[in-house]
């Protein structure tokens, strides 16, 4: 273990720790735009500026590892300056269209532009122009709202081991893009479009459903594969408007584009909403009396006739622990068959 | 899940998913992990970064090919020999676990007997796999402290499945690659709760917690608890079920299942479900097995329920309603509550946390968990006590049975090879965009427009034989019926082999797999028939 101190507070990390990990572990703030737990030490964005005794410059406190008897200031009116000034080049090249913008109450650029007061801007001039090239059905690229934090580019090539993005080109033209700028085409995890930092990736199914104020999260777990992905369903009147994951998950906040986009049958048009019953030949909307009633009747009657183990169930891997309990439980005493298997073998 | 079960005394991943990126070996088998699991895979991604080796084993070129160190591209239905040759290696070059199989196995001698014949050599003649790749593989995973092996339907549906999972078990057991942390052998459960719905009885033969309906002491527990008679004898499963429709079977009740386009042999599977006298199908789209149904139950999705769902790792979790689903669809508890209720069988529970109370009195695995438990985090089972805090890796210290069990295992061939009449391979599966029979995904406007349609995945090698052209249409048939899609031809399959996947119900997978089964299984082999090909 490493002993050091931040903002005169003694802390112990093991060894290897970043500054900037034993800081937050500790419950001190230290801004960043490019930092992640979950990838690589970056030290692009230049915000998480630090000073630390003996070192006569500020570092990032990202890519430098703890030493034991550090002593770190994360706050001087110097560093303050700096990071403001880091903040205000950024939103020179910005569209700063927070009122229309999907990530605006979401957008950690958003959150330092408001934490430096930061109406002003001396650093007026050209911006970048990019053309729209989104013919992908999931992710909408806002790349004049991009600041090259890379976090996309590396979520892609070291957590999705996909690599279809990187950074083209160089100084103010520099820009994140797929191979000849061409458009988009991946995996569609949506990894990118859950670590942006700002409004330059989107999900398209979200665009225009509603924003953070009003929308309800609700954890739950993946209805696809057999993972078990952690989801945050946002509901904004009783529909699913978006997917996300926590980052402090089974999945880590990761998800596939069955998890992540593939919520749009919940609320679909061709959803059973009545009771139906075959009547020559040609399905009939019934009451839930009149259907529970022909079904338990029918049951009851093909049992007299021909035994229990006339009948059998098929319960479901969809379906919850308590529904497949009730479901044999249901087989095996009102019926009384064992006649009832599930899908395993499929 | 049997062939575990016989071997360990359980079925089920030996260990969990953050594990996995603490394993210094990977030996993925039958499993196209980035595209059926792809969470799993972003941990094996990582353990490779962290140094791990990976070896493959695929008939196709998977997206985890690019990542592996070793890829052994075998022939479809030929696991057993790889795995055998791959022992026959381990066993000639002393790298077996003396102490382990000494402290921890049974039957060992008789079992290392049967690798005699299978030298690397014959190997390479069965499976296609060069020798040098068969050693290179055997030593690589013998001589790693913490080997995980990883598989799904590759190795398990085919009529020889259970001997192929027996040989994985061997493979582990001789070079003690179990009971400990980051090493073991990891079925990857294809379905957000197909461990839960094994795990809560809904098997012909078990009761709740893989206890047996035919032992007596067993029997009485439930039916002290459940107050009624219980049937004596095992029932029929699946396949059964649907081979005895039209004689003594009369009725059916599918809740959430559309076996029309899961099962094999789409027109065997139609005729069986037309000829019972009634079926109800619970569901929440009119899926194509809802359609023959006589009476039909509108459910809810996920989204509109309580409870829990366990995952892949044994890791049960807390799902939770977020929406109010649309119009009268009912859950599935309150649907088969009611039925129950109405044919003299009063089930009364307030809410699902009742339900859970009482699969835990009656399976000690489950007995330490309750919904407070699980409300931020999922505990994996056994937990059987409040204060226990779940087990991540199974069997530390020794196995349920006692000792692990050794089987020795033969090779037989797939039920169906390719002949001069159908001269080609296929083998089905899932692809990234769409989950299992595309009732759901298929209604996703996104992934439907990435990936609209069938296709068949044929080697350029057979495509040029053939004169098909990549995106020409082509007609696929086998003894059991005929489908026409589009061609892609790509170096994923192996020469003589074609892929299917089976979401597409407008040209169906299913319309040419073949019954054969596991004989102790169950499974049908979906992943050999014999199929040919011609322009459409």
């Amino acid at each position: 273990m490493m002993t050091l101190t931040i903002d005169n507070k003694r802390i112990e990390v093991p060894e290897g720790t970043s500054v900037l990990r034993a800081a937050k572990d500790n419950d001190i703030y230290i801004p960043t735009l490019c930092d992640d737990d979950r990838l690589e030490p970056y030290g692009g964005c230049r915000l998480c500026l630090v000073d630390i005794e003996g070192i006569p410059r500020p570092v990032t406190a990202c890519t430098t590892p703890v030493t034991d008897g550090m002593v770190v200031k994360t706050t001087t009116s110097y560093i303050e300056r700096l990071r403001r000034t880091v903040v205000e080049l950024l939103l020179s090249d910005h569209p700063n269209d927070c009122m229309v913008c999907e990530k605006a109450g979401d957008c950690t650029l958003q959150e330092l532009a408001y934490f430096y007061n930061l109406r002003d801007n001396r650093f007026r001039g050209e911006r970048r122009q990019y053309t729209e090239k989104d013919g992908n059905p999931f992710i909408e690229r806002n790349m004049e709202k991009c600041i090259l934090c890379g976090k996309c580019v590396r979520v892609c090539e070291e957590v999705q081991g996909v690599a279809a993005i990187d950074i083209a080109y160089r100084g103010f033209n520099a820009k994140i893009c797929p191979p000849f700028e061409k458009d988009l085409f991946c995996e569609f995890c949506g990894q990118c479009v859950s670590i942006c930092p700002t409004g330059a990736l989107s999900g398209k199914q979200w665009a225009g459903r509603g924003r953070q104020k009003d929308i309800k999260e609700i954890k739950t777990v993946c209805p696809y594969c057999g993972c078990g992905c952690n989801l945050i369903l946002h509901v904004s009147r009783n529909e699913v408007i978006r997917v996300s994951s926590d980052p402090d998950t089974l999945n880590e906040g990761w998800l596939c584009p069955k998890g992540r986009f593939g919520y749009d049958f919940i609320n679909d048009d061709y959803r059973l909403t009545t009771p139906l019953i075959k009547k020559d030949g040609k399905f009939e909307e019934v009451s839930w009396d009149e259907a529970l009633d022909y079904v338990a009747g029918k049951f009851s009657e093909i049992k007299v006739k021909h035994g229990a183990d006339a009948i059998g169930g098929l319960s479901s891997a969809r379906c919850t622990n308590e529904e497949n309990y009730l479901f044999q439980k249901f087989m095996r005493t009102a019926i009384g068959t064992n006649n009832v298997d599930h899908c395993a073998r499929f | 899940m049997a062939g575990l079960a016989t071997v360990f005394g359980s079925g089920a991943m030996t260990n969990s998913i953050p594990e996995i990126e603490n394993n210094d070996l990977l030996f993925v088998i039958g499993s196209n992990t980035k595209e059926n699991h792809p969470i799993v895979a972003l941990r094996m991604i990582k353990a490779v970064r962290k140094g791990a080796k990976l070896i493959i084993a695929d008939p196709r070129k998977i997206p985890m090919v690019s990542f592996a160190h070793i890829w052994m591209q075998h022939r479809p239905g030929t696991d057993v020999v790889l795995l055998n040759s791959m022992m026959h290696v381990i066993a000639k070059e002393g790298l077996v676990d003396r102490s382990f199989i000494e402290e921890h196995t049974e039957d060992y001698d008789k079992f290392v007997k049967v690798l005699d014949d299978f030298t690397p050599e014959t190997g390479e003649k069965i499976t296609g796999v060069p020798k040098e790749k068969i050693i290179e593989s055997a030593r690589l995973y013998a001589r790693s402290d913490k080997a995980g092996i990883y598989y799904t339907m590759g190795i398990t549906q085919h009529s020889h499945g259970t001997d192929n999972v027996f040989s994985i078990a061997n493979l582990a057991l001789m070079t003690g690659n179990l009971g400990k942390e980051a090493a073991g052998v990891n079925p990857l459960r294809g379905q957000n709760n197909v461990q839960g719905s094994t795990d809560m009885g809904c098997s012909p033969d078990m009761y709740p917690g893989y206890q047996k309906v035919v032992i007596p002491a067993i029997r009485a527990r439930f039916e002290k608890e459940w107050g009624v008679k219980l049937s004596e004898k095992a029932g029929l499963t699946a396949p059964e079920m649907i081979d005895a429709s039209g004689g003594e079977f009369k009725a059916l009740y599918v809740m959430g299942e559309n076996p029309v386009m899961s099962d094999p042999d789409m027109a065997h599977t139609k005729k069986a479900l037309n000829q019972l006298d009634f079926l109800v199908v619970q569901d929440i789209f009119m899926t194509e097995t809802a359609e023959l149904a006589d009476v039909v139950f509108p459910a809810v999705s996920f989204a509109a329920k309580e409870g829990t769902f366990t995952n892949t790792e044994r890791r049960v979790q807390r799902v939770r309603r977020a929406i109010i689903s649309p119009g009268e669809s009912k859950e599935d508890s309150w649907i088969i509550m009611q039925l129950s209720g109405r044919m003299g069988y009063e089930m009364k529970y307030s809410a699902m946390n009742e339900v859970f109370t009482e699969i835990g009195r009656m399976w000690p695995a489950l007995a330490g968990i309750n919904y407070t438990k699980i409300n931020k985090t999922g505990v994996q089972w056994p937990c059987p006590t409040l204060d226990h805090p779940g087990t991540p890796y199974l069997f530390k210290g020794g196995f349920p049975r006692g000792k692990g069990r050794f089987t020795p295992v033969m090779y037989r061939e797939s039920a169906e090879l390719p002949d001069d009449e159908y001269p080609l391979l296929l083998t089905t599966g899932r692809q990234l965009f769409h989950y299992h029979t595309g009732t759901m995904t298929r209604k996703v406007k996104p992934l439907n427009t990435v990936a609209p349609e069938a296709y068949v995945e044929i080697n350029p090698e057979d495509a040029k034989g053939l004169s098909i052209e990549e995106g020409s249409m082509v007609s696929v048939s086998s003894r059991r019926g005929e489908i026409t899609l589009k061609a892609y031809v790509t170096e994923r399959p192996l020469k003589g082999v074609v892929f299917i996947p089976f979401h597409y119900k407008e040209a169906a997978a299913n319309a040419l797999t073949n019954t054969a089964y596991d004989p102790v299984c169950r499974i049908p082999e979906f992943k050999v028939c014999a199929v040919k090909i011609k322009k459409a």
